[in-house]
């Protein structure tokens, strides 16, 4: 396969200094990465997996190299709002010093780029990078070619207040983008990760990203991610969580832009008395395809976990929605509950739900649901009984539906702007903020 | 709670757990064999196989051609391995493919001249086919092996027009019928399994019922695995005219058995508008013994086609039996405003995986299912479930509800869900919900402090959270079902 050959060059560490290219260790990683991604290839639709997500497309891609880093690129003009924390800024997977604004960080806390990180002290990341055998084929050509990407380390007892605000821009040059994240949190270390994808309106770039978690005992971490990638860009993400005795990991995901989108978020919850949140929204439109794929293990006894997605399909979307549960023998006083509802508006738009229990132990209490439907016609003749005309009859009834998810994110300016979001997005959108 | 309160709940915890142990560890009570003198085929599979099953049953031309066709195309096919199931790998070459008893060939036409052996086996079963037709009220199209032996009640039948008869019979007798229909469902091409039951099928039940009849009895029919290293291959169709109604049961026991039995069985149902099919199925066929040695495969299709408006089928199934369950009773709701209903309570014990669920297709406009599956897990058994519910784009209004749950008895078993949920219309209503838990103890202390022994709570628990599922069953099967999980029916010893 040319491609293949074509991208096999690139990763040899005269073709393109990727991050840590002179570390041996790394440099083996890749490669071996490498092997296993060209001997599987892109997955199809006769992998159970993939069965509802075609990614053929991405295979038929002029290129997966990584891109260069295009120091011409007017990115800096993408960024609309400065959120208030620790800012890290990635162009095309590349990080960008001069857009970044980390700040002030506490003592105990290290927060650098994946390539300073490999430079400085490359032994943290070693435990990280070669984890990743059994996650998806895209975790493997991540590994082949991460480019960027943070490093945050929290120390025992560390509390970061201010969100971590990663963002990560697509310049629209149809770019190949690998960003790899690491977060360890120490004993009893908490934090918030914010992870921004945002691309310019008509960019058709690649992203494939891989984020690493993992949280000592009684850590805690929040992660949020927001994707806004441009309409013709495919974005495929692994968001892989470890966790230690009586830690709690939430993550939300909300998916608003791109072309094709697959998260891949799991959590294994190793040791007892874990938390584990996953909340989730995806609003769609056109020709949109969002897959998320959530895997929670329970392995030690008492774990408890909770997840909620939420889909809203128009045009002609697609949603997918794989959540797997499984608890393992031995982990006895599980609770779990999983739901995903969703929103089907318009003819064309359809959705693929598949909630999954695997249960191995007796003591445990675990449920699930699904729903797939409309907005009730109850509730919108009660709405226009009352005087409320059709249109935002239902948009109202959407935003509600929505913000149910919204609402839980623990960070009241990303909460603030997700919202903005979701009413730009519907028809009555305005008057409802007008109301708010 | 009081230190002898809690001791007094422990000796009774203890008690129920003895209890759960004798339910989960009784020994098959159906395991025994007929000798008989069978007329069998050798072993292995090839075309002349095929050509001799078919010139033994005397079947017309266009039978044979399409065993062969069905034959040809499963020489194309791999054995499915999606299922959440484990076992060694099956030699189709050492399996028999063909065994009917001596007798058959004589015809027997009534009780008198049907080998005494066998009317024995059935008696031990407990298949009222002697005085007690009348009594039992039942029609029961027993099938020994795979030649129908007998059938009851065809005269009355007849009257009203019904056809129901050993499939063999049906080739020969209403030969378009079978043509029209066989296959319609389930085509040759359909699965694994289902393709090597169209090349080799013995025999299997068939049942007609012409436009605006109401069957006035149960129908029934028992399958059973008798001669050694017979694979069961039946085929079973079922036809409701306009506006007919049926109901038809199937039971199964099987003898007791070293060697893994193949059995690779097709249903299929035809509903016409305004037609209502009821299809119930109480299965315990040997399941193997404690170290998960022996036990029949089971690996079955079935499926209802709601083909005209305002049609109705419902499957309800109690599995108890077999070490492997592959079972899939599905309905295509073609017609508008059909109904498509399962109800199922699967229950593995000792080394028994199951593997079932249901398919619900929805097609046509205003169509309805609904889904209530209960799996029980004890010992070492891995319980399943695996749906889909399919709403296509021309289904306006379609409507499903599914409910699993799963009651897990130990911490050696496991129960699994798989629903998968594929909505293209933006009218439909799908909703699913899921649990799985254990007898709480909670539950049991409730009924112990209001002087409940604690086996009558676990009984009642279990039927309790059965009871859906029994309610659909006719009284007849309700019973042995309750029976076969081994706990008495709520208010029968009182």
């Amino acid at each position: 396969m040319n491609l293949q050959q074509d991208s096999r060059q690139n990763i040899e560490p005269e073709h393109v200094p990727l991050p840590g290219h002179d570390v041996p260790w790394v440099v083996r990683a890749r490669q071996s990465a490498f092997e296993r991604f060209a001997a599987h290839g892109f997955p199809t639709r006769r992998e159970e997996e993939w069965k509802y997500t075609d990614v053929s497309a991405i295979g038929k891609r002029a290129s997966l190299k990584p891109a260069p880093p295009d120091p011409t690129s007017d990115a800096a003009a993408l960024i609309l709002f400065r959120d208030s924390g620790h800012l890290m800024v990635f162009v095309d997977g590349h990080y960008s010093g001069e857009l970044s604004a980390a700040g002030e960080l506490p003592a105990g806390v290290r927060l650098a780029s994946l390539a300073d990180m490999l430079n400085e002290a490359a032994d943290l990341p070693e435990a990280f990078f070669d984890q990743l055998h059994e996650h998806t084929i895209f975790a493997a050509l991540n590994n082949a070619f991460a480019t960027g990407g943070a490093v945050l380390n929290l120390a025992p007892g560390t509390v970061l207040d201010a969100p971590v605000y990663l963002l990560f821009i697509a310049s629209g040059q149809g770019a190949a983008i690998y960003p790899r994240n690491i977060v360890i949190a120490g004993e009893g270390a908490s934090a918030t990760v914010i992870e921004h994808y945002l691309g310019v309106i008509d960019a058709h770039n690649f992203t494939d990203v891989v984020t690493q978690i993992s949280l000592g005992a009684g850590a805690q971490l929040q992660h949020c991610k927001l994707v806004q990638e441009g309409s013709g860009a495919f974005h495929v993400a692994g968001i892989h969580a470890e966790q230690a005795a009586d830690s709690r990991f939430v993550s939300h995901s909300f998916v608003l832009g791109g072309r094709l989108t697959r998260n891949d978020i799991t959590s294994s919850l190793n040791e007892p008395g874990c938390l584990c949140t996953l909340n989730g929204l995806y609003l769609l439109d056109g020709k949109q395809h969002v897959d998320h794929h959530t895997r929670i293990d329970h392995i030690a006894p008492s774990g408890i976990s909770r997840e909620y997605y939420r889909g809203i399909m128009n045009g002609e979307s697609r949603g997918v929605f794989n959540g797997k549960l499984l608890v393992h023998p031995g982990a006895v006083k599980t609770d779990a509950h999983q739901a995903n509802h969703n929103l089907l508006l318009s003819r064309q738009a359809c959705v693929d739900t598949k909630p999954q229990l695997e249960i191995l132990a007796d003591d445990v209490k675990c449920t699930h649901g699904a729903t797939v439907g409309q907005l009730n016609d109850d509730s919108l003749f009660y709405l226009r009984s009352r005087g409320v005309d059709a249109a935002l009859a239902r948009s109202l009834l959407i935003y509600g539906f929505a913000n149910d998810i919204i609402e839980k994110v623990g960070v009241p300016d990303l909460r603030a702007r997700i919202r903005h979001l979701v009413l730009e997005r519907l028809p009555q959108g305005g008057q409802i903020k007008v109301m708010l | 709670m009081d230190g002898q309160a809690k001791k007094r709940l422990e000796v009774n915890m203890t008690t129920v757990t003895r209890q759960l142990d004798e339910l989960i560890g009784r020994e098959y009570r159906d395991g025994f064999y007929t000798t008989l003198a069978t007329d069998a085929l050798p072993r292995g599979l090839n075309e002349d196989i095929i050509r001799m099953i078919s010139a033994r049953k005397n079947e017309p031309e266009f039978m044979l051609e399409w065993r062969l066709k069905a034959y040809r195309h499963w020489l194309t096919m791999t054995e499915p391995q999606w299922a959440n199931l484990h076992h060694p790998v099956i030699d189709y070459q050492n399996i028999c493919y063909y065994s009917a008893p001596k007798s058959e060939k004589d015809g027997p036409r009534s009780l008198s001249e049907i080998d005494p052996e066998l009317l024995r086996t059935y008696q031990k079963l407990g298949i009222p086919l002697n005085e007690q037709e009348t009594l039992a009220g039942v029609a029961v199209d027993a099938v020994f092996d795979s030649v129908s032996v007998a059938t009851t009640f065809k005269a009355k039948l007849a009257e009203l027009g019904i056809i129901f008869c050993s499939f063999s019979e049906a080739v020969q007798l209403h030969p378009d019928l079978v043509r029209q229909y066989l296959g319609s469902v389930v085509p040759y091409t359909d699965n694994f399994f289902a393709t090597l039951n169209s090349a080799v099928f013995s025999d299997g039940s068939f049942c007609y019922i012409p436009p605006g009849v109401r069957c006035p009895m149960e129908l029934s029919t028992y399958f059973r695995i008798n001669a050694k290293n017979t694979g069961q291959f039946e085929r079973t169709l079922i036809i409701a005219d306009k506006d007919a109604y049926v109901s038809y049961l199937e039971g199964c026991t099987a003898p007791m058995r070293d060697e893994n039995q193949l059995h690779a069985a097709v249903v299929e149902l035809i509903a016409l508008q305004g037609a209502r099919i009821k299809y119930a199925t109480v299965q315990n066929w040997y399941p193997g013994d404690r170290e998960g040695r022996g036990g029949i495969y089971n690996f079955v299709t079935k499926r209802g086609d709601c083909r005209g408006a305002n049609s109705h089928i419902s499957w309800t199934q109690v599995e108890t039996g077999s070490a492997i369950t592959w079972k899939y009773p599905s309905v295509i709701l073609r017609g508008d405003n059909s109904v498509g209903e399962f109800y199922s309570v699967a229950l593995t014990n000792h080394y028994q995986q199951a593997d079932t669920g249901t398919k619900m297709i929805h097609i046509g406009r205003n169509t309805r299912s609904t889904v209530l599956s209960k799996g029980i897990s004890a010992g070492h058994g891995q319980n399943s479930y695996r749906g889909l519910i399919k709403v296509l784009p021309g289904a306006e209004n379609a409507r499903n509800y599914t409910q699993c749950d799963s009651l897990l008895l130990g911490d050696q078993c496991g129960a699994h869900t798989f629903p998968y949920i594929e909505v293209k219309n933006p009218s439909a209503r799908v909703e699913h919900e899921a649990s799985t838990s254990r007898i709480g103890e909670e539950q049991l202390f409730y009924c112990t402090q209001r002087g409940i022994a604690p086996e009558d709570a676990v009984s009642m628990i279990i039927n309790g959270f059965c009871k859906a599922v029994f309610q659909e069953l006719p009284m007849e099967f309700a019973v042995e079902a309750q029976k076969l999980l081994g706990v008495s029916l709520e208010g029968s010893t009182g």
